[in-house]
């Protein structure tokens, strides 16, 4: 024995140390309030170590690769007044306003109404028209998240399983759909990516895929992480890299050389056009550690503006919710925190996977637009290995001496030690049709932890019942 | 919170404030030597704390739970106050001083996490509250290490479960409830210093190992390692299942030419069971399992000593108790099996012997475990903190019924750093005789001879073994009866 790692009374420790024998010593807290019994009931649970070991490894063997853009119509099979919303499921009662101003202009987009302000009558009388969270139909939504039927959507796929998920194409910043803008100019761009932009990368994917292969997403990922991106509010590297796998294909399409031009300058110009894949690419993975009976694994982490939910692997589908938080950051213009909304969008996911908020410490050029500092976000990276169960190798973070990110949020640990995750988000304005107000950090409501927990608690004891 | 009035007390609620029961003692102790202030407890607001404050005039807001830091102080002057609370920051702060070096690294909050970077050898201790030790244990097993439970309090469903994931992994537990361990020559918890040697020990009992770690040294006998598997191990809802494991690593260890079994009263099918395992063992296993009719600690040490071909000394005594004074014999213990060990001497020879800590004031003999889990929940262990046994033994000093006192004094590490000098003060004040039982070896940190030396000098009679002892209290009572 060379070492012992010390949980409890220091006195024991430098009783250790008196035999000169190395200690390591446990910064012990009290868990979460009432969650003392449910932990020991989960932790004690003879499926759980097992059963998250193998939702890590599923985790970890899966790679996205762009296998298509299609239509959400053909791909989602997503019906005319069918309209898909980030986060847990809610209504149009509860809706917030960014997620009411991005339906409003989907419902114009698709020719449901004339001007989006009459999509407020459709929607309240609720007749031919439904919601549906993205992450029931293998697709993740940014902030509102709203597809609709014409919408295009990237299509990722895990060449071992053939399972795909889904991502609408990214619009940019400021006064678009997704933070809830519907003005005119939004829909012009919404219409010229259904028009022109979804059909040349339809094509261009195609040809790639079919010529050199598909292009490996989580590929990026791993180097874009070494190139100052975290993959959630700086995407910069990653759209560039992936510009530079598609445009001889978007070049050589046969496609008007304008629209070429106009593509490749929309996406070149929009440093967050790979945050669309980066999302699903981090679905899929997760998608594949959903439904293993025992595991504490989160599988996702999303909100709809307002509540914020999680779903974690050893509890099938069920949403466990809380009231979304304020974000803490920086404003654009004159904005302050009143016109901010509540958190919203299914971006989580990439925090969920162990990169965005989670790999703040590669990404120094974004960290003071989401309100912190180059320490802060050492800090961060680092307190985020306390909740998770693993590294994730491939993405591995250069000035932390190229350490894995944490990968693999449990329950447990999060009531354990009252660590939650760290997001990084855009801040939606709160009142419909505004857009973005600003950018900053934001943690999960607390509670929600200690309900899935609850949860996990539950189908231990009736499993060990039965 | 209460604003304190004149002459009054000042008591505060520190919600999400934590810190673990013995740094919160020193902190207390740090803060009553403080001028201007008459009593002061910091601890956590657990039942038994609560029960602690009230008794002491405390008023804690009923809205206290158990996560909850009170800060309680008595002021002769109110003046006194932001002094005093300086103080009690001070203190805070310097018990949750860490150890220099790798500060800009914040320490690892699970032992899951701090395991991660641990040498694939590296032993888990665990000494959370009980109800919270299962699971820092289960991070242990999980990443494939060894655990000392060292925290009482642990429902024993979470012993079972993590015996039976032990025994899965092939891992071994040691406790609930264990204080004493050697592993690869290194003491763990409240553990005497000794020589490396033949004897390998497996115990169910802390004060039961260390009394023979105490006789196995004096006799010049090294233990090469001492493995503690809890007091409910041999119970027959545990089976036995650490003690199984514990005796197959000392029988895989060559050092070990003679392992022992040492136990409280274990469950006789259990017992039975062991008897079997330990038959086919390469290795001769010695059964010192405690009972009625059965050897006390200190013969099976002469058994032991005798199967190893080492002759037999005499077991020391220093000082003479005087003639027993009252009719009652009265024991105040911090080890539980030494308790128990006196307890079944004392029954043989007395017939009823009461175990409760009302039994202390009662009208028959008493042996009170001062380490019972009924008298930690909330609370350092007596071998840390003398405060609760202190104020009983002046208590039982003072009643004429009582004839003769024993005690025991532990020594180690783990355990204070000089506890014969806070115990000669109240003994010196004695007019009870009062026999002492001194375990410790010639190596522990707290000097076994000038222990038993300052325990002599204030007037009680002191011994190496637990056994003698109580039969020496015995006699002075029978010359009374």
């Amino acid at each position: 024995m060379s070492t012992v790692v010390n949980v409890g009374t220091d006195l024991l420790a430098e009783g250790v140390e008196a035999q000169a024998v190395d200690v390591v010593r446990v910064d012990w807290r009290p868990p979460m309030p009432g969650t003392d019994t449910d932990l020991a009931t989960v932790v004690a649970d003879p499926l759980r170590h097992e059963a998250n070991q193998r939702a890590v490894a599923a985790m970890l063997g899966v790679t996205a690769r762009l296998v298509d853009v299609a239509p959400a119509s053909e791909v989602l099979g997503l019906e005319r007044g069918q309209f898909l919303h980030a986060g847990p499921p809610i209504d149009w009662e509860r809706a917030s306003g960014p997620l009411r101003g991005a339906l409003m202009g989907g419902a114009a987009l698709e020719g449901l109404v004339e001007d989006p302000e009459d999509a407020v009558a459709l929607f309240e009388s609720g007749a031919n028209v439904s919601l549906e969270p993205c992450h029931h139909r293998s697709a993740v939504g940014p902030m509102a998240g709203v597809v609709t039927p014409s919408m295009w959507m990237f299509v990722l796929e895990d060449t071992e399983t053939g399972r795909r998920t889904y991502c609408s194409l990214n619009e940019g910043l400021g006064k678009v759909l997704r933070y809830g803008a519907y003005g005119p100019d939004v829909l012009t761009r919404l219409r010229w990516m259904r028009d022109v932009l979804g059909p040349l990368l339809q094509s261009a994917v195609r040809s790639t895929r079919d010529a050199a292969g598909p292009v490996d997403v989580t590929g990026i990922l791993t180097q874009m992480l070494q190139m100052g991106d975290e993959a959630h509010n700086r995407n910069r590297a990653g759209t560039l890299m992936m510009m530079r796998d598609l445009s001889p294909a978007m070049v050589t399409s046969g496609f008007d050389t304008a629209d070429v031009a106009e593509s490749m300058r929309f996406i070149g110009g929009n440093d967050h056009f790979f945050l669309n894949l980066a999302m699903p690419a981090c679905k899929l993975a997760l998608d594949a550690a959903r439904g293993i009976e025992g595991s504490t694994m989160v599988v996702a982490m999303a909100r709809n503006g307002t509540d914020f939910g999680i779903q974690v692997a050893g509890t099938g589908d069920e949403w466990f919710t809380g009231p979304a938080q304020l974000a803490d950051g920086l404003f654009l213009g004159s904005y302050g925190p009143e016109d901010a909304n509540p958190d919203i969008g299914d971006s989580a996911i990439t925090e969920t996977a162990g990169i965005g908020g989670f790999a703040m410490a590669t990404a120094p050029a974004i960290v003071r637009l989401v309100g912190g500092t180059v320490p802060d976000a050492l800090a961060t990276t680092r307190r985020m290995h306390e909740i998770t169960l693993g590294e994730n190798p491939r993405w591995s973070i250069p000035v932390l001496d190229f350490q894995g990110t944490a990968t693999g949020i449990d329950v447990t640990r999060v009531c354990r030690t009252g660590i939650l995750p760290q997001i990084n988000t855009g801040m939606a304005g709160r009142v419909a049709g505004v857009g973005q107000v600003g950018a900053g950090l934001v943690t999960p409501p607390a509670e929600i932890f200690p309900q899935a927990l609850a949860r996990l608690a539950e189908r231990t004891r009736e499993r060990a019942g039965a | 919170m209460t604003d304190p009035s004149p002459g009054t007390t000042h008591v505060e609620l520190r919600a999400g404030a934590y810190a673990d029961s013995v740094a919160l003692l020193q902190v207390s102790r740090t803060v009553q030597g403080l001028d201007g202030v008459e009593a002061a407890q910091v601890a956590m607001a657990t039942e038994l704390n609560v029960d602690v404050l009230t008794s002491m005039g405390f008023e804690v807001p009923p809205t206290a739970t158990p996560n909850d830091m009170v800060v309680a102080i008595r002021l002769a002057d109110p003046a006194a106050l932001d002094a005093a609370l300086a103080g009690v920051e001070e203190a805070l702060k310097n018990a949750s001083r860490r150890s220099e070096g790798g500060a800009e690294l914040a320490p690892h909050r699970t032992t899951a996490a701090a395991l991660r970077e641990a040498d694939p050898d590296a032993v888990v201790l665990v000494s959370v509250a009980g109800q919270h030790a299962l699971v820092e244990a289960m991070d242990a097993l999980d990443a494939g290490h060894d655990v000392m439970i060292f925290s009482d309090n642990v429902p024993l469903e979470h012993e079972v479960a993590l015996k039976r994931a032990a025994a899965d992994r092939g891992r071994l537990v040691m406790g609930p409830d264990c204080g004493t361990a050697v592993v690869d020559g290194v003491g763990l918890g409240f553990a005497n210093v000794v020589q490396p040697g033949p004897v390998g020990i497996v115990a169910a009992s802390g004060t039961g190992c260390q009394q023979l770690l105490a006789l196995l040294d004096h006799a010049g006998v090294g233990v090469s390692s001492a493995l503690g598997v809890g007091g409910r191990d041999l119970s027959a809802e545990v089976g036995g299942l650490s003690a199984r494991e514990a005796l197959r690593r000392l029988d895989t260890d060559p050092a070990v030419e003679l392992a022992v079994l040492v136990s409280k009263p274990p469950a006789a099918s259990v017992a039975a069971e062991l008897e079997k395992y330990a038959a086919d063992l390469a290795t001769p296993v010695e059964l010192a399992l405690l009972g009625a009719d059965q050897p006390d600690l200190t013969e099976s040490a002469e058994r032991i000593l005798t199967r190893l071909g080492v002759p037999v000394p005499e077991w020391p005594v220093v000082g003479t108790a005087g003639p027993a004074t009252g009719k009652l014999l009265r024991g105040l213990f911090v080890g539980g099996t030494l308790a128990g060990e006196s307890t079944l001497v004392a029954r043989a020879a007395l017939g009823t012997v009461g175990t409760e800590l009302g039994d202390l004031t009662g009208p028959g003999h008493a042996i009170v475990d001062f380490g019972d889990d009924s008298l930690t929940a909330g609370r350092a262990h007596p071998m840390i903190d003398p405060t609760l046994r202190l104020d009983r033994l002046a208590q039982v000093a003072a009643d004429p019924a009582t004839g003769v006192i024993v005690l025991d004094v532990v020594l180690g590490h783990g355990a204070e750093a000089d506890p014969a000098s806070l115990l000669a003060p109240a003994l010196a004040e004695l007019s009870v005789p009062v026999i002492v039982t001194v375990v410790g070896t010639s190596s522990d940190p707290q000097g076994l001879d000038r222990q038993v030396q300052v325990l002599a000098e204030a007037g009680a009679e002191v011994h190496l073994s637990n056994a003698r002892a109580t039969r020496r209290a015995l006699e002075l009572l029978g010359s009374n009866a």
